[in-house]
């Protein structure tokens, strides 16, 4: 299935682009993660990173849909 | 609007104004402020990079959450986001309620919050010319090869 995939702030810089769309077989936000990550080297798994689905904040093993929009959040540091 | 994010200097008085209540016999203002240094670090500056669509409906509902919890009468955040310098506010919460202890711990829970959901990013450059995004955990961790680690 087709999905854009958003990255920000340090996983932007390790992705080396801000968005992209991607043929994902099928499964958990967490797995679209990984899969990112073998595609991008630079990308890493940070204990604390946060993960959003269309504009909503969701959960790891949330599923993803055809033409979600699946935003990746490095830990935050707001305040 | 509860909680807003700005890309110009916080008005604080008008911040402060904006909850002030003649039922209301505490306010309580919590203001983040930009400093010059961090982990043995100098500071010069400092970049948040803030993703509005998602921080101003979590925002909000950390506000929700805080009147829910809290006897609590007012409530706002204001957030920045860009390049600030030192000195600068970062953050503003205020609260007011007819008694303070409410005030206090509505005051704290929205800080601590906004600190830990909101999809908001703090860059910080020190003098030695070198930034990195804080909260990174390959600099928490990189130690005397945290130089091969940069962030551009």
């Amino acid at each position: 299935m087709k999905v854009k995939v958003r990255y920000f702030a340090l996983f932007r810089e390790q992705a080396g682009c801000a968005s992209e769309s991607v043929d994902f077989p099928g499964g958990t936000a967490r797995e679209l993660f990984q899969m990112m990550t073998a595609k991008h080297q630079a990308l890493n798994t940070q204990a604390a990173s946060l993960v959003a689905i269309n504009d909503e904040m969701s959960g790891w093993e949330s599923t993803i849909s055809e033409n979600d929009e699946v935003l990746f959040f490095p830990p935050v540091a707001g305040g | 609007m509860k909680f807003s994010v700005s890309d110009t200097a916080i008005d604080v008085s008008a911040a402060r104004k904006a909850v002030a209540d003649k039922h209301c016999g505490a306010l309580v203002v919590f203001e983040g402020w930009i400093r010059d240094h961090n982990e043995g670090q100098q500071v010069e500056r400092l970049e948040y990079e803030v993703y509005r669509p998602v921080a101003e409906k979590e925002g909000a509902r950390i506000i929700d959450e805080a009147f829910a919890r809290f006897a609590i009468t007012h409530a706002l955040c204001i957030h920045r986001e860009g390049l600030l310098e030192l000195g600068d506010c970062a953050v503003i919460v205020c609260v007011s309620s007819a008694h303070r202890g409410a005030a206090f711990d509505a005051c704290r829970y929205i800080i601590d919050q906004t600190k830990t959901r909101l999809p908001i990013w703090k860059k910080e450059h020190y003098v030695t010319g070198i930034s990195e995004w804080v909260n990174c955990e390959q600099c928490a961790t990189a130690g005397d090869a945290h130089g091969e680690h940069r962030h551009d």
